[in-house]
């Protein structure tokens, strides 16, 4: 039961929904289905239900998936925010010709996503993690017409994929030092040991990444050239929330590793600060809820990671709240676009007089972001203050520093909360009201109001909401308690709050509508443009260097390597060397070696291209004969029919070439070839008669000429080697042709219809 | 058409080709007893085709009818493949090889091994590859197409 609502009622939708006429009905339902799984999670969250599905035994490798408190209202979120982002696309996108594939990478984004919460072990949720990275960036990319959406969606893959690349390397590390990876055993373990320590930072890393923290903060602000409900979805409700959830449920196995708290505070803090900074600067509400988003990201990264059973407990609340106010803020944005089509608070006035339902309810969710009573953003944000205010045994230095982030940070959420909500739906003096085109219906209004109901609610429910939450906090941590209150009582966490509040409202409405110039730039997306053209500069040299584009030079590093890996081992091989050489059979083999040398020699030194094909044919004759001397028909029949075909096919190439040889143009001199063809046939010969008379085991022949008939039901044994106790090499060897013959068929008609075009111009 | 087209080569070649493919054909199927199989049935085949290429005709359509080169290399890619992983649905290693007996009323009794089949595979391959290099590089011999300017690289 634990994987099915969830996971395959998705996927089995993303089918339909794939189907053009089917979208909206399949949204529709995938709505309700989300919903449904809303109350399954919370209905069977006591039960704790288990799923295993064991992939690698050996290695210990399974998918396990539990429904544990967390989980649960986890996939609660998931679910019932994702329902109600999908009933708003519907009047969003409506008739767009690719709303089907958005609907389907919604569905399987949903999919994965409940599976990346439901993960009961690293490798579990690796697996879904990067599924949900790749569906983030085909839904990043969905307007494909778009290069700076497609910039964007391949900047966000290549950053979420490296740290997919750190995570899967955490995975392992983890596996070898503890032998598991599931987050309970993990937990119960001592993590004493470097590698255990390693492998905990380069899981971090995969969090951070994921969650757009300092240095990896600045791919999130690029994805937003999604569409909004994307953008509300992925990259601000559930999606980026995957390093917070990794993060949850590692931090009580490994908060003792120093370096992961204190890497934790400082990326943490510095995210906070940036984002905090830059949503005062942006002039595009979408945008400005993006860097907000990056900023409340670092303040969850700082709660959950920082190893206070407490601080976990309040980082668990907070996200929830976010996930529910945040997912609420973009939906309105999004409600703004569409009815007046333009998001830019430069030009919007008067909106909040035309959309008073989606003015209010944006309201409640900025007050909730700021941390207004009686909205829950301000019972998780008191709860977050009273935590790290607390003064006790649990307090260290990381927590005072994190509270100086914190309350710095939440100065800066206050201002970002008064600049949108003025910016969005304040009447500007002096500026032209705003008129509404298309005024939203039951379908863009609806979430709005649903999220801001929730908001509204859990904030006079505080004390119930807080139990489902301790729930939550106990199944990650035992020790994990609190209580949310909607009102404390004058204390000092009450006290902060005031004065952050009367700051932000200060510095809010002091910061200038348009912002002024940058000052300085603390630019991860520098860094990575840099690093990303220097790779592709650097592998252009690279190809340039080893590509030279001859076939000559080709041939002869091929040859010269052959000699090299063939010729050692012979010289190794002479000591072992015993038994006699037999010279020859017969006198007929002696003809034949001695009329293949002929025409060997008759090839290199001939000037006309077709009497050197016709002599390379001579010797490959000559092999053939040699084999029927020595018993082998299947070999002696291959090689004629390939050397005929052969000399075919190279005469067909040799009436396009010039009819000699033009020793001047030649890529390498003379002298070269010759050493070098003279030590790979040297260095041939000699290993094969090397290995042949060292031998020490039986021939594998005597073993298949027994097993053949037998087990093979065949009495050719080269034929039942090949389809049979080789066959898989046979099968290797068969796709090596296929794949070439289909390249040279590409190749040539790619080349005849570039000189075609040539000719034409 | 081609002028210098020999007529000896195009009449033989009515009935030759029919033969050769026939031959490849007997090769193939017997080559898991005796001299043969299905690599060196398909390159009989291939040179079956060779002989009408050389009979000069050129076009795809002339050599092979409505047969395509590619789709006979995906044909040989399909058979083998499938044929190489039936076993692991019963649980045995991959390509085991499964043996069929029966009596047949008039040819005796006969035996088929599933290995046979993997060697259809690799025949269409090896007729496919063949088939490709004659059409893609076997091109008219009238017209030129440009590709010799003298400026090839040796």
């Amino acid at each position: 039961m634990v994987p099915f609502l969830a996971l395959l009622l998705p996927l089995a939708l993303a089918l339909t929904a794939l189907l053009p006429r089917c979208s909206v009905v399949s949204a529709r339902i995938g709505s309700v289905a989300l919903a449904a799984s809303v109350v399954w999670a919370l209905v069977s969250a006591s039960d704790g239900g288990h799923w295993r599905w064991v992939w690698l035994d050996e290695l210990g490798l399974e998918i396990h998936l539990a429904l544990d408190g967390f989980g649960s209202v986890m996939v609660a979120l998931v679910g019932g925010i994702g329902a109600l982002i999908l009933w708003y696309s519907t009047e969003y996108f409506p008739e767009h010709r690719s709303y089907s594939r958005f609907v389907a990478l919604f569905l399987v984004f949903a999919a994965a996503m409940s599976g990346l919460v439901l993960s009961a072990d690293l490798f579990s949720m690796f697996v879904f993690w990067e599924l949900t990275s790749v569906t983030s960036f085909l839904l990043i990319g969905m307007n494909d017409e778009s290069a700076s959406a497609r910039n964007a969606a391949l900047r966000a893959l290549l950053v979420t994929g490296a740290g997919g690349l750190f995570l899967l390397t955490g995975v392992a590390l983890f596996q070898i030092a503890e032998g598991t990876t599931s987050f309970a055993a993990l937990a119960e373990s001592e993590g004493a040991g470097a590698m255990f320590a390693v492998a905990a930072m380069f899981a971090l890393v995969g969090a951070l990444t994921k969650s757009a923290q300092f240095p990896f903060h600045f791919w999130l602000p690029g994805a937003m050239s999604a569409p909004t409900p994307v953008s509300a979805y992925l990259h601000s409700a559930t999606m980026v929330k995957a390093g917070i959830v990794l993060m949850a449920r590692l931090s009580p196995a490994v908060d003792h590793v120093d370096a992961w708290r204190w890497t934790v505070v400082v990326a943490g803090g510095v995210t906070m600060l940036i984002g905090g900074a830059r949503a005062l600067r942006q002039t595009d509400a979408k945008l400005l809820l993006a860097h907000s988003t990056v900023s409340q990201l670092g303040l969850l990264t700082v709660l959950v990671g920082i190893g206070h059973p407490l601080a976990l407990y309040a980082g668990v609340a907070h996200l929830v709240a976010h996930a529910v106010f945040k997912a609420g803020l973009f939906l309105a944005v999004g409600a703004v676009d569409h009815a007046i089509g333009t998001r830019d608070i430069r030009e919007l006035s008067g909106v909040g007089r035309a959309m008073p339902v989606v003015a209010v309810l944006s309201i409640v969710a900025a007050a909730s972001m700021a941390g207004v009573p009686p909205f829950l953003g301000f019972v998780t944000k008191e709860k977050v203050l009273a935590v790290l205010l607390e003064t006790g045994d649990g307090r260290s230095a990381e927590m005072i520093v994190a509270l100086g982030f914190v309350v710095v940070g939440s100065v800066l959420s206050v201002a970002y909360s008064v600049r949108l909500v003025h910016g969005l739906f304040a009447v500007k003096p002096g500026r032209p009201m705003s008129e509404v085109h298309h005024a939203p219906g039951f379908g863009l209004s609806f979430p709005v109001v649903a999220t801001g109901a929730v908001t509204v609610v859990a904030g006079f429910l505080a004390g119930w909401w807080g139990d489902l939450m301790k729930t939550a906090a106990r199944s990650l941590d035992d020790e994990a308690k609190g209580k949310l209150v909607l009102w404390p009582g004058f204390n000092l966490p009450l006290a902060v709050s005031l004065v952050v509040l009367l700051a932000g409202l200060m510095i809010g409405r002091r910061t200038p509508e348009t912002p002024g110039p940058h000052r300085w730039r603390l630019s991860g997306e520098a860094a990575f443009q840099w690093t990303y053209d220097g790779m592709l500069r650097g592998s252009i040299a690279v190809t340039r260097y080893t590509q030279s584009g001859s076939l000559v030079a080709y041939m002869v590093v091929v040859i010269a390597a052959l000699a090299v890996a063939v010729g050692g081992p012979a010289i190794g091989l002479i000591g072992d060397v015993e038994g006699d050489v037999v010279f020859a059979d017969s006198a007929v083999q002696v003809l034949l070696v001695a009329l293949a040398s002929v025409f060997a020699v008759a090839a290199v030194v001939t000037n006309g291209r077709l009497a050197a094909a016709l002599l390379a044919g001579g010797v490959g004759f000559s092999s053939a004969a040699l084999f029927a001397t020595f018993g082998a028909p299947d070999l002696a029949l291959t090689q004629l029919l390939v050397e005929c075909l052969a000399i075919v096919v190279i005469l067909m190439l040799v009436r396009r070439l010039p009819t000699r040889f033009d020793e001047d143009r030649a890529w390498l001199p003379r002298t070269v070839r010759i050493v070098v063809s003279l030590a790979v046939g040297v260095a041939v010969a000699g290993f094969a008669l090397a290995t042949s008379l060292s031998r020490t085991a039986p021939s594998v022949g005597e073993e298949y000429l027994v097993r053949s008939a037998p087990e093979g039901a065949g009495n050719n044994v080269v034929n039942v080697i090949l389809v049979d106790f080789r066959g898989t090499d046979t099968l290797g060897e068969m796709t090596v042709l296929i794949v070439a013959g289909l390249g040279i068929a590409n190749l040539l008609v790619h080349a005849r219809r570039r000189h075609a075009r040539k000719v034409e111009a | 058409m081609n002028r210098d087209r020999s007529i000896i080569l195009d009449e033989a070649e009515r009935w030759l080709f029919r033969l050769i493919l026939l031959v490849s054909v007997f090769l193939a199927v017997r080559g898991h007893n005796a001299p043969g199989g299905g690599f060196i049935g398909g390159l009989v085949a291939g040179a079956a085709f060779t002989l009408r290429r050389l009979a000069g005709h050129t076009s795809l359509e002339e050599l092979c009818g409505r047969l395509r080169p590619q789709a006979l290399l995906g044909a040989g890619a399909l058979v083998a493949t499938i044929t190489a992983l039936t076993p692991l649905a019963s649980g045995d290693a991959l390509l085991e090889s499964a043996v069929w007996s029966a009596d047949w009323p008039v040819f005796g009794k006969f035996k088929l091994v599933s290995a046979a089949i993997f060697d259809v595979g690799v025949y269409l391959a090896v007729v496919g590859f063949v088939l490709t290099m004659l059409v893609v590089l076997g091109g008219s011999d009238d017209e030129n197409d440009g590709a010799s300017d003298g400026n090839v690289r040796p």
